[in-house]
C-alpha cells in the first residue's frame, strides 16, 4: 500500500529556508509572492491490506519519529 | 566520580570532551550508543557532531539509540546530563528539554567565537559562573536556532549579540531542576589558551562539581 505523509511546519514557527527562497524569487522579479513555506513529504510503501490499520500505524510512526510535535503537524494520505 | 561521554555514529566532539574533563581533573569514559547501562556513572555528556548523519532531523534518530533510556533515567534521578551542540538537539528531541532547534536564521553554518552572558547560575553548567559574566566560546552549528513555543525553557546563557535567531538569544537552556542542560556553543573547545580561550573551564568545572554534589 502506498502512503503519502506530509509534514507541515506550524505557522508560528519560523521557516528560514522559506524566507530565503521568497527573497530569491523577489530578486528574480517574481512579484506578488507573499509567503513561501518549505515542508516535507514522505512516500512510504507498506505491506498491508486494511487502509485503516495502515493509517493507524503511520500515525504512530509520525508521533514517535517522523514528525517533531514541537514544530510540525502531519497529514496521512493512503494512495492505494 | 565518572562521566559517561556518549559516542553516537557521527559524533565528532566526544574525544574533546573527555580530554577537557580530564584536563580539569575529572574522570570520563566513552560509552557507545548501543550500550544500555549507565549505572557506573555519575553524570552524562552528549557531545557535538552529527549523530546518525542528522537524518530526518538533528537528534531525531539518536533519540532512539539504545543508550537513551539510560540517559533519560539518569536525568530523572537528578544526575547531571549535559548536551553540547548536537547533544542539545538530542535532548530536545528526547523531550528532556523543551523546544526544538531549527536552521540558523541566515541559513549559514556558523563557526566562530561568540560572547555569551550567564543569566542564571542555578544549574549544573552555570553554578561556578557569576550572573552577568560574559564568556567567549566557539559556536559551530547550522541548526542552532532554539525555538520554544511552550515558553517553559529556562534560559541560562544568552548570546551578547544574536548570531542565529535563537529565542531570547538563548545559548544554553536548562530544565526546571537545572540538572539537564543543553548548550549550543562548545565549552570543551575553550579549555586552553593555546586554542584562543579557556572560558569553557568555568562551565565544565560547574558540571564536575555537580557530580560531587549529586
Amino acid at each position: 500500500m502506498k502512503v503519502r505523509v506530509e509534514l507541515t511546519r506550524r505557522p508560528e514557527i519560523a521557516d528560514p529556508q522559506g524566507t530565503t527562497i521568497k527573497r530569491a524569487l523577489e530578486d528574480l522579479n517574481f512579484t506578488g509572492v507573499t509567503s513561501v513555506r518549505v515542508d516535507k513529504v514522505f512516500h512510504l510503501e507498506i505491506e498491508a491490506d486494511d487502509p485503516e490499520d495502515v493509517r493507524k500505524k503511520v500515525g504512530e510512526m509520525c508521533q514517535q519519529l517522523l514528525a517533531n510535535p514541537v514544530l510540525e503537524d502531519f497529514e496521512i494520505e493512503i494512495e492505494g | 566520580m565518572r562521566t559517561a561521554v556518549v559516542a553516537f555514529p557521527g559524533s565528532n566532539c566526544e574525544h574533546d570532551v573527555v580530554r577537557a574533563i580530564e584536563g580539569l581533573g575529572g574522570e570520563a569514559a566513552l560509552v557507545w550508543h548501543r550500550e544500555t547501562d549507565l549505572s557506573g556513572f555519575d553524570g552524562v555528556v552528549l557531545p557535538g557532531g552529527f549523530a546518525h548523519g542528522d537524518a530526518l532531523r538533528t537528534g531525531a534518530i539518536a533519540r532512539f539509540s539504545p543508550i537513551m533510556d539510560a540517559v533519560i533515567s539518569a536525568a530523572e534521578e537528578g544526575k547531571p546530563v549535559l548536551g553540547i551542540c548536537n547533544g542539545f538537539q538530542i535532548l530536545c528531541e528526547a523531550g528532556l528539554l523543551p523546544g526544538a532547534l531549527i536552521a540558523n536564521r541566515e541559513l549559514a553554518f556558523i563557526c566562530r567565537y561568540v560572547e555569551v552572558e550567564v543569566v542564571d547560575t542555578d544549574s549544573i553548567l552555570t553554578r561556578q559562573a557569576r550572573s552577568g559574566q560574559v564568556l567567549r566560546i566557539p559556536l559551530n552549528s547550522y541548526e542552532g536556532n532554539w525555538i520554544d513555543p511552550s515558553g517553559t525553557g529556562r534560559v541560562l546563557m544568552r548570546y551578547v549579540s544574536d548570531p542565529n535567531g535563537s529565542s531570547g538569544r538563548a545559548a544554553a537552556v536548562g530544565n526546571e531542576a537545572g540538572n539537564v542542560v543543553g548548550i549550543m556553543p562548545h565549552p570543551e573547545r575553550a579549555t586552553d589558551l593555546l586554542l584562543g580561550s579557556e572560558d569553557g573551564k568555568t562551565l565544565l568545572d560547574g558540571f564536575l562539581h555537580s557530580l560531587t554534589a549529586a
